[in-house]
């Protein structure tokens, strides 16, 4: 460790350890970055990174693994881990620099070669580099590739970069220079004022400004306050908040730092998802380097206010991601919201103020107070300021994280970014768009016409979609939106704590009516009602679950309602999805006659002459599947009439 | 060979080791339970009532938190946790096919999660935030990403084999 060069304040000389960091940077021919984010580790990053280490010994290059400040020796090559770098579908991914080379796939096989061509004389290892889906054309690095060149990565300008375990790394990217001036150079209700001025909107969902909801926090005259960082991202399809606590936790350190500073909170608790180990662990190991560095504890930096801060991990209940169900889980009880108000920045952990804002927001924070307000709205819309950024996955040839600003409109995350739909032979095909979830079991979707729509929080809001914690799936053409609704419902359903009867009741009654669709058990009256109980639970449910869980079901009514009216009225799923609703037949050319389905019929549907094709009578068959397993011959499919 | 009894006094020092880590504060219930069951894989039900005494909390308080959280589970799992991500990007990418097909591989019927020697619990889980490489698996700690009913399959097989051969020696 290296020894920090103390101020006259007693606090951290950033500008100091920012140089030095410079500086041993300077010391190294190449950096080699190998992503260690939860989808690169998945696909073998980490095997990469070990034989990349040894190969690198045996070709006789000086290494290093990590930035040694102290260490005054040159070295051949750096080669460092790093958070995700959010296009985990061609990962493991790895990048040089200076070349600013980005290999995809990489696998251990490769690592002799990459050492050879690249790190010997300088040339990139062609078959390695990204192709484009459309021309097959090879590209060199993050800048010539259009899932990275049409992004705006700020909140992620250092993910996938830096070494996320590396304090000195964030420091020399101006870190913790925000916590800094705010803490010296302000008082708290200046910190409130500027992020108000900045209208940064809460990234968890709801969009609540975080500059008023930090003011109510500071107006309680009380001496014991908190905050709270929620990483309890349980929206299914969403991972934007585990990349940036894999990629860059010191940012949200820092944002917390600067909301202590701004409400008066003492002490603050991380709250991850145990789904996600790395982020844990992540998160875990920079607090005790910040605490170490005096970044928090007793006097941070130096100044007079205390600040430490814990990491707690979730059990497994969506619930907890609910601001007064998460204040209740970290109390040690059942993650069950209570009604409002009042708020928990008034009443939150063990009755005193605690302001609960998402990951993302944190992270937003510092470079608005270093920057200014104004700065930080020269990005996205007049009243949604800033980024966002989002999971794109599903039926879709990129599929990854994204960061770009509010008001970029579906067709360009969807087309450019994402390289296009992928149609049902897998290849991109934009004409199979059918539609994108949004904010998932809470959100809605949209479809080809609202590919032009900004995207914010207002005009999603209008639309009955909202942006949600931003994760966006892809569904191309062949997908049910019946059983995406029922999807979401049993989602939700599962994941109703309980507490309140119309959510817990009214969740299980709607995915009821929805399986009798998909059982072919509904009639017309079936969608009045499904919409009927919708609008009680959205109205009467205690908590921001029960009160979005109808979201999903309601929107997909709306925009696809001659595909429900067919699961009903006509008995039939277009997408041949429902397999209660898709009749069954029989290859001729495939059938040899042997009667093997005839006697599994329990309708007696089957006939057929002994060594001739049998048939299926459409008006007897019950389409239950059992002469399915019986056939030898693959002669009976689904769907074709 | 040690008596039933030294055993049982071995099972409940661990736990006093785990209380007096979270410093009996009630209000850390959740990490201890964690804690407990990393240790035993799940949470045995005469130890529950051991640390509802320990933190002065009622028995019915640790048993609601307890079945309250899906990670917390009441019954022995396997010694590999299977998990399928049932996250949306995996449901669309095929997901139920693959759980599925680990159902059958392993024998479970019903509401069955684990296999009678112990060996497999078959869940599912809600996103893993893998989403880049649906459809995902999860053995115990490992991610398999884009992954097949049949490569599943014959994961769960060839750690059966294994288990069969080090079993033998």
């Amino acid at each position: 460790m290296v020894v920090i060069d103390r101020n006259d304040g007693g606090g951290l000389d950033l500008e100091v350890v920012a140089a030095a960091h410079e500086a041993a940077l300077g010391r190294v021919k190449r950096r080699i970055v190998v992503c260690a984010g939860t989808g690169c580790v998945a696909n073998g990053s980490l095997r990469v990174y070990e034989a990349l280490k040894k190969r690198v010994l045996e070709a006789g290059l000086s290494l290093a693994v990590e930035v040694d400040l102290q260490d005054e020796k040159k070295k051949d090559v750096l080669i460092s881990r790093s958070g995700c770098q959010g296009f985990c579908q061609v990962g493991p991914l790895l990048s040089v620099e200076p070349e600013g080379i980005l290999y995809t796939h990489v696998a251990e096989a490769d690592v002799s070669e990459i050492v050879e061509r690249t790190l010997g004389r300088g040339e990139a290892v062609e078959r390695l580099l990204y192709r484009d889906p459309v021309t097959g054309q090879a590209k060199r690095g993050r800048g010539e590739i259009e899932f990275y060149a049409r992004q705006d990565r700020r909140v992620l300008a250092a993910c996938g970069l830096i070494d996320p375990e590396d304090l000195h790394e964030y420091i020399a990217r101006e870190g913790y220079k925000a916590a800094r001036k705010a803490l010296f150079e302000m008082s708290p209700k200046e910190v409130c004022e500027v992020v108000k001025a900045s209208g940064l909107r809460g990234r968890g969902g709801a969009g609540f400004p975080t500059g008023r909801k930090w003011e109510l926090a500071l107006r309680q005259a009380e001496s014991e306050k908190y905050i709270i960082c929620n990483g309890d991202e349980g929206d299914p399809g969403a991972f934007m908040d585990r990349s940036v606590l894999e990629g860059n936790p010191h940012s949200v350190l820092e944002g917390m730092i600067i909301g202590a500073r701004a409400t008066g909170a003492t002490l603050g608790y991380v709250y991850v998802r145990a789904e996600y180990p790395l982020a844990v662990r992540r998160v875990r190991a920079a607090v005790e380097a910040a605490r170490a560095a005096g970044l928090l504890g007793e006097g941070v930096m130096g100044s007079g206010t205390d600040f430490d801060v814990r990491v707690m991990e979730g059990a497994g209940a969506f619930v907890c991601g609910e601001a007064s169900a998460m204040v209740s889980s970290i109390m040690g009880g059942r993650g069950m919201p209570r009604p409002k108000p009042p708020r928990t920045a008034e009443k939150g952990l063990w009755g005193k103020p605690t302001v609960v804002n998402n990951v993302e927001t944190l992270a937003q924070v510092p470079t608005i107070v270093l920057r200014g307000a104004e700065e930080y709205r020269k990005t996205g819309t007049a009243l949604s300021p800033g980024t966002k950024t989002y999971a794109l996955t599903g039926h879709v040839a990129n599929t990854g994280l994204i960061e770009v600003p509010f008001g970029a409109t579906l067709r360009t995350i969807l087309f450019d970014i994402g390289g296009g739909v992928l149609g049902a032979d897998g290849k991109p095909d934009n004409a199979a768009f059918k539609a994108v979830q949004i904010g998932g079991p809470s959100g809605g979707c949209l479809t080809k016409e609202q590919l032009d729509l900004p995207m914010d929080f207002d005009s999603l809001g209008a639309i009955g979609a909202m942006v949600g914690s931003g994760g966006l799936v892809v569904m191309n053409e062949g997908t049910c939106m019946v059983q995406m609704a029922r999807f979401f419902m049993h989602f939700t359903q599962n994941e109703s704590c309980g507490k309140c009867v119309p959510c817990r009741e009214g969740t299980r009654q709607i995915l009821a009516l929805l399986d009798d669709i998909i059982e072919g058990k509904a009639d017309e009256s079936t969608l009045g009602l499904i919409e009927e109980l919708c609008e009680s639970v959205a109205s009467s449910s205690l908590c921001g679950l029960g009160a979005s869980a109808p979201s999903p079901v309601l929107s997909m009514l709306r925009q696809f309602r001659p595909e429900f009216e067919a699961h009903v009225r006509d008995k039939s799923c277009p997408t041949r999805q429902c397999e209660a609703l898709t009749p069954l037949a029989i290859d001729a050319a495939k059938c040899v006659g042997c009667g093997a389905c005839a006697r599994s019929c329990p309708a007696g549907a089957i006939s057929g002459e002994r060594k001739a094709a049998h048939r299926i009578d459409p008006g007897a068959c019950v389409k239950c599947g059992a002469c399915l397993g019986t056939c030898k011959f693959d002669a009976i499919k689904r769907g074709i009439v | 060979m040690k008596t039933s009894a030294q055993t049982e006094a071995r099972r409940f020092e661990t736990v006093v080791e785990i209380l007096e880590r979270y410093e009996r504060d009630p209000s850390r219930l959740i990490p201890i339970l964690q804690a407990v069951q990393e240790e035993y894989r799940y949470l045995p039900e005469e130890i529950l009532a051991y640390i509802a005494v320990s933190l002065g909390l009622s028995p019915a308080k640790v048993y609601g938190v307890a079945t309250f959280y899906g990670h917390f589970s009441l019954e022995a799992k396997g010694k590999y946790v299977v998990r399928v991500c049932a996250g949306t990007a995996c449901h669309v990418k095929g997901s139920k096919a693959l759980a599925d097909a680990l159902r059958k591989e392993l024998g479970l019927e019903g509401k069955r999660k684990t296999t009678a020697d112990l060996l497999f619990t078959l869940e599912t889980v809600s996103c893993l935030g893998a989403c880049g490489l649906a459809p995902v698996m999860v053995v115990n700690e490992e991610v398999h990403g884009l992954i097949e009913p049949r490569a599943a399959v014959a994961i769960v097989r060839s750690i059966r084999e294994k288990e069969a051969a080090d079993g033998g020696n």
